[in-house]
This record gives C-alpha cells, structure tokens and sequence, in this order.
C-alpha cells in the first residue's frame, strides 16, 4: 500500500516535471526564434559581428535549457548574455574598429552604401519627356500635372511627401481636383494654387523637387519639359564597382571607398578594413602624434599625483586623528567625509565655478590679497594644478577610510617593541607603517592608479581638456588624458569623426589597463581564490 | 621630576592645539564647496561674479525658476535618472544573484574558467570602449527603435550588462559563507534547486542585496560618460549630463540656478550616505573605486 502511493507520487512528479519542460522548451524556442529574427534582420543592414554575437547567445540559451549536462548555466544564460553583448563584445569590437576606417565618410555598411549611391540619380538631356503644370500650397507642397508623348496625364506629388500613392488620377471631383484645361490639366486643386508660365519661371524651389516615387522619378528640366531620372550609377555585383551611367567611369571598390583612376570618389563609402593604417598614421602624422605624446606624458603624472596626493592626506588625517582618545573623532569623520558623498560630477562643476578665472571666488579672493591671480583656464600649468587641487578633494576621503581601517590591523605590540628598541616616532612611520600599510592596502592602489588613470568626468567636465593644444589636427589640450582625447576624436562635433582612429588608441589604453590589472592580480589574493576551489 | 610631566603635558596641549586648528583648516577645505553652493542656491543675484557667502536678501526664487525654466527641464532629468538607476538595479541584482548562486552552490565543467573570465573583463572599465558601445546600441536601435539612442532601455542594458562581473563576485563570497548543509538538507526534504534559491538562500542575502544594490544605485546615478554619449536628446538626459551641459552654456549668469539644481541632484545620494554610512564604506573598501 505505501509502496503503491509511493509509486503514485513519481508518477505525479514525473507528469509535472514533463509538463514544466515542455512550457520550458517551448518558451526557449520562441525566444530563440525571436533572436534569430533579430539576428537575420542585423545581417540584413550587414551588422555583421553583432549579428554573430546574437547567434552566440542563441547558442548560450538553447544549449543551457536543452543539454541536460548544462543545466547549470541555467541560472547565468541571460546574465551570461547581457555580460558577452556589452561587456566582451565591446572590448572585441574595439579591436575590430581599430583595423577598419569607421569614420566620417564610411560610417555605414556595404549594403547601405551601395543602396545610397544607386539612390543617385541624373536628369538625362534627352530619354522620356512631359509636359507640364505645377501647383504649390500654402506650406510649400508641390504638385506636378504630366502628360507624355502619347497623352496619358497623371498627378504626381514630391518623392519626401508623406502620403500613401505618390501618383493621382486625373478625375475631376476626386481628390479636390477641379475642372480640367484643354490640354487636361486641372484648373483648380483644393489647397493648391496653380502656377502660370511667370510663377513657375519665378519659383525658387521647382527645378529641384523631385516627384513621383522613389524608384520613378520625375524632375523639371525646362519650361516645357519634365523629364524622368535615371541612376546615375550602375552597381556590377560580380566586380564589385560602381559604374557612372552618363560618363562610363569605373570606380573600384578600394578600402570601403569607390574610387576612379584619377583618384575622384563616390560618397559615401562604407566601413571597411584598412589593416594597421590607423596606427601607422599615428606615428607617422606630426598634427597627431604631438599631441598623443603629450597626452600620456600628462596622463602618467595626473595618475601618479593624484593617487600620491590623495593617499598622502588621507593618510595624514588617518594617522594624526586615529588616537582613540581625541575628542570629536566621528564628527570630525563625517564632515571630512563630506566629499565623498555628493556624486563627483556634480562637485566637479561645483569647482568648475569657483576656479573661474574672472568670475570664480577663488581668484576674487587672491586678487584682492595679491593683486593678481593665476588664469586657471588658460595656462597649461595652472589648469593642471587646478585639476590636481579639485582631485585631492575628491579623493582623500577614501583613503582616509581604506588608511584608518588598516592601521587599526597593524598589531600594537609592533610598535611597543620599536619603541623599547629607541625608535623615534618618524621611524616607526617610515619602518612599519608604511611598509605593512603598502602590503595591505596595495591592490587598492592599482586599483586607484586605474580609476585616475581614466577619470573622464574630471578632465571633461572641468575644462574639457583645455588649454587647447596649437599644433594638434584634432581636438586636444594641454590637460587631456587618453580616454578624453579618444572620446573628442570619436564624438566631438566639428572636427570630423574618426572611431577607427579612436578605437586604435583604446587598445593602446587596453594594454596598458592590462598590464596593471595583472599586477593588481598577483598582489591579491583572487586567482588562488578561484585556484583553491572555494 | 615634575617640571618634566609639566612639560610634556605642555607639549601634548600644543600638540592638541595644533591638531583643532589642522581639523579646522582641512573641514574648511571638505565642506566649502558645499557652503557655496548652497549659498549660491538661496542667493536671489543667480550671477556667479556677484555671489557671496553670506546672501543678502535670501529665498528660493532660484529653486522657483529651476521648475519653470523651459531649457533647463531639471525636474524630468532628475526623474529620468532615478528611473534608469532604479530599473539597472533591479535588472543588475536579479541577474547577478542567480549566476551567483549557480557558482557558489554547483559544480559544474567551465566554472574556473568563467569566473577567471568574468574576473579579467571586469578590469576593463567599460568607458573604453564607449565607441563600440555606441555603435552597438545604434545598430540595435536600427532594428528595434526602443532599444536604441535615446532610449533608457539601452542604457539600463548597457549598465546592467557592464556591471555584471564585480558584483557577482561580491555576491558569490558572501554566499559561500552561508553553510552548504542548509540547503543540503532541504535537498534531502525534496525541495528544487529554484525552492532553495528562493525560500531559503534568497532571505539571507538581504545585508548584500542592500550594499549591491546601494552601491549601483549610487554608480549609476553619478555615471555620466555613457549617458551622455547615448543620449542627445535633452528630454531623454539625466540629471548628470543635463548639469554638465549646463555649465557648457553660459552658466556663469545663472549660477544660482545651477546651484539649487546641483543640490537637488546631489540630495538623494547624500541622505543615503548619511543613513547607510557604515554599510557602504564596508562595501567600498572591499575593492570598489568612487566614480
């Protein structure tokens, strides 16, 4: 008997288990079958790697719910997803963008271009013509009435206008159409005025409206005439060229551009790869390499300096108000603490303000005690120091509390026995405290080496890197570091846009952040973590 | 024998005398931008050149004008960063917790290796790659518009899905210290991996569920380089971008403005600070850098 309800009770369990797994599978292959139209949609517009990175996660999903043998990663898929589509894949598809010419000029896709440039089109000298009338609205919306060589008439409107049919019948009653002319034009159009030969002639805009439908369009060539367009350019899918219908030159496909023999070029290109061109360029290219070399110069010491400026206060303030005994203590620590908890773009801005050069409080102040003040903005020098001043206040109080909660780790009986040896308080700083204090708060070091090293929202929203650097082809400044310097060449308006060239230098920055990301590794103890199995 | 302990003593007063005026001289240099700013807030001159420290004729016109000022749209943006950084949390936790106990609880072929992977990515501050994550995000944009630039859903993905890797190790330590005999037991009662996740496990994490969540909240309501790159369009801002394109413009005119729209901003994570001071400052020096 309790065998049989036992018995029961699996086959119970068995049905639930099966009914949950088909809702499973059959969830798991609809998100599959939505990804993989997403997929085919990407690889339509020719988004090649990120189409790749989206069968890969079709992978992950799939294979973690159907292998039994995976079940595990389960409970990661989507975490696991989301980690390879915006955090491996960016850093993959950076070093994809520093080998191609992802720019001004070749910012779309194959497929794109060659659809823009068969969009192009010429008004032959001769071919298929109408005669014509034109009619204008209030807002600028124009009609166009034809009539070709064997009488037909239509109605065309412009090829932007936002309408369903971009060719009407010509019926009187529809469509606001009113009685017709002797040739068949409508005398009237509701909401439209029609123009006489001296309106049309006078009409600034007619002449280069095009109408019609985008695949047939029609354009006015003269006073009698209107004539249809033709593609000025004829795509050869087996070369790959471009070729001009009304001249018969041939441009060849070199390196995303299409390019004729004496050296003219179809726009747009498309993204495409130029192996190591980026970085030849800028060794090679003096209006780039300049200011690059200053760039890491400076790079180096503001990371250098501000982690020295600020674990040396914080440290000081660690040490000379950690006396168990001095009254005040935890007020003290909220209000130095202050800095840290107010979110850095905004007291950066805060800086920003009072560090004006004629306007800010701080240079009121030293004017009226000196007379002169420094020009914060304008000079290399000072702008440097000024962004220094504004990071030790942002910084110091981390290393107030990483400092204070580690010298309390330092065992007491350390100092007791310096001390019975005759060691002068200076002694023991240089001899124990620091040396045990750098054992221990090291990785966190790096790990603030790194951070500065990359301190973007400073350097941009303070000066945005300015003083402006003469001599640079690009936009750059005396207090730029990398990743400032990149995002201007990728995204700072005016000065052409260049994420191939910006993508060469991240990888530049890749390797650095690499090189001190190991050593942080090797002074923690994470990977022995990971070793041991825990 | 003693004059010499008067002496000491003395040297120990100058040197407590010396430690105030150290502590007064550095509270000045910590809290003085706070003062001015917030004096600039209540100052009614709103023109950088002419504030003070001490406003005369002191009110909230400025605060009045920030709700009202048609191109300084302050209220949306304030909103539109509370939005982003409270759906990137819950989208960050939730995915992290789950992979977390995956790592913590079973024994599985790649495990090592994904968590040594996880590990060395997460060394790369996603703000390297801004270019790429640019293009990704127009390119899904492309296909589907609400995913794309100008949108909040792709930057709480962008967020969520560069966040990942430090914070599923913090969770992970924390859950190997909850004993592996709890859950094993319940096994043996006939519960499901999904049942000890949630009923069991899920009640403890609650400490670390609150530093995470604290921490990203924090992150990503003062990360501005992402935001500002994904979205252009003023509507769409956050309060950090629209702050900063602020001070692009000629904010030296409206510097009262400014002022009270920097101290709303900075409010919220100020009072978290000082309400949650102790958990943070653990959960920061456990590896974390202040953006």
């Amino acid at each position: 008997m309790g065998n049989m309800e036992g018995s029961m009770a699996t086959v119970a369990k068995k049905t639930i288990t099966s009914v949950s797994s088909i809702v499973t599978t059959a969830i798991v292959i609809i998100v599959d079958a939505l990804l993989a139209y997403f997929a085919y949609r990407l690889a339509d517009l020719g988004y090649i790697p990120l189409m790749i990175v989206f069968i890969l996660i079709i992978a992950i999903i799939s294979l973690s719910f159907m292998v039994p043998n995976l079940k595990h990663f389960r409970w990661m898929a989507i975490g696991l997803s989301a980690w390879l589509l915006f955090s491996i894949f960016p850093i993959l598809y950076t070093v994809y963008n520093a080998f191609t010419n992802y720019g001004d000029g070749h910012l779309i896709t194959k497929t794109q271009a060659i659809e823009q440039i068969q969009k192009q089109t010429y008004l032959p000298e001769t071919g298929k013509s109408y005669t014509w009338v034109a009619y204008r609205s209030d807002t600028n919306e124009y009609l166009l009435w034809l009539k070709d060589t064997d009488g037909t008439t239509s109605i065309v409107r412009m090829v932007d206008a936002q309408a369903a049919d971009h060719t009407l019948e010509v019926v009187p009653g529809q469509n606001g159409i009113g009685e017709l002319d002797a040739d068949g034009a409508p005398l009237t159009i509701e909401g439209y005025t029609r123009l006489n030969k001296i309106l049309a002639a006078t009409d600034k805009n007619l002449t280069s409206i095009k109408f019609g439908a985008a695949d047939n369009t029609i354009q006015v060539r003269s006073p009698s005439e209107a004539a249809q367009l033709l593609p000025l350019y004829q795509f050869d899918d087996a070369t790959g060229n471009f070729t001009n219908t009304q001249t018969g030159k041939v441009y060849e496909d070199i390196q995303g551009t299409w390019t004729a023999k004496d050296r003219t070029a179809l726009i747009p290109g498309y993204s495409a790869q130029v192996g190591g061109e980026n970085f030849v360029e800028f060794i090679t290219d003096p209006g780039l390499r300049g200011p690059l070399v200053t760039i890491v110069v400076w790079n180096f010491i503001f990371a250098t300096m501000s982690l020295f400026l600020t674990f040396s206060l914080g440290l000081f303030i660690a040490i000379i108000y950690g006396d168990p005994n001095f009254k005040g203590k935890k007020l003290l620590r909220s209000l130095l603490l202050i800095p840290y908890t107010i979110p850095s773009l905004i007291t950066i801005l805060i800086w920003r303000g009072m560090f004006n050069p004629d306007l800010g409080i701080i240079n009121r102040v030293i004017t009226s005690i000196f007379g002169v003040a420094p020009k914060w903005f304008n000079q290399a020098g000072w702008a440097r120091t000024a962004i220094l001043i504004v990071n030790m206040w942002l910084g110091y109080p981390y290393w107030m509390l990483v400092t204070s909660g580690a010298l309390q780790s330092i065992p007491s009986d350390i100092y007791e026995a310096a001390q019975v040896d005759g060691a002068t308080g200076w002694q023991r700083f240089w001899n124990i405290t620091l040396p045990l204090l750098l054992v221990s708060v090291g990785p966190l070091m790096i790990a603030s080496f790194i951070f500065n090293f990359n301190n973007f929202n400073l350097i941009y929203a303070f000066i945005n890197g300015g003083p402006p650097i003469p001599t640079a082809s690009t936009q750059a400044g005396y207090t730029d570091i990398i990743i400032s310097y990149v995002y201007n060449l990728a995204f700072a308006s005016g000065r052409g846009i260049r994420y191939g060239y910006a993508s060469a230098i991240s990888l530049v920055l890749f390797v650095v952040i690499a090189l001190m990301s190991l050593a942080q590794f090797r002074l923690t103890n994470m990977w022995e973590e990971v070793g041991e199995n825990v | 024998m003693s004059k010499k302990t008067e002496t000491i003593s003395g040297s120990k007063r100058t040197g407590l005398i010396l430690r105030w005026i150290l502590a007064i001289v550095l509270v000045a240099f910590s809290i003085f931008p706070v003062l001015w700013i917030i004096s600039a807030a209540i100052n009614p001159v709103n023109d950088l050149a002419n504030q003070q420290l001490i406003p005369a004729n002191a009110n909230f016109d400025n605060f009045r004008q920030l709700a009202t000022n048609p191109v300084f749209p302050f209220f949306t943006w304030l909103w539109n960063s509370i939005k982003v950084s409270v759906s990137s949390v819950i989208v960050t936790l939730s995915l992290t917790t789950m992979a977390a106990f995956a790592f913590s609880r079973f024994r599985f072929k790649g495990r090592q290796g994904l968590l040594k992977a996880i590990l060395l990515i997460q060394s790369f501050p996603n703000l390297l790659a801004i270019v790429a994550l640019f293009s990704i995000v127009k390119q899904m944009g492309d296909i589907i518009p609400w995913l794309g630039l100008n949108t909040h859903a792709g930057l709480v993905l962008v967020y969520s899905g560069g966040a990942m890797g430090m914070n599923i190790w913090l969770m992970k330590g924390y859950m190997d210290t909850i004993p592996r005999d709890i859950d094993e037991s319940a096994h043996v009662d006939g519960a499901t991996d999904w049942q000890v996740f949630s009923k069991l496990i899920l009640p403890l994490l609650r400490p670390i569920l609150t530093v995470i969540g604290i921490l990203s909240f924090i992150g990503t309501y003062g990360e501005f380089i992402i935001a500002r790159t994904l979205l252009t369009r003023t509507e769409m801002q956050t309060a950090m971008v629209g702050l900063q394109i602020f001070t692009a413009g000629q904010y030296t005119q409206n510097w009262g403005v400014f002022a009270a729209g920097a101290l709303i901003a900075a409010l919220p994570i100020m009072i978290i600070y000082l309400i949650l001071q102790d958990q943070i400052v653990g959960g920061l020096t456990q590896g974390a850098v202040k953006g």
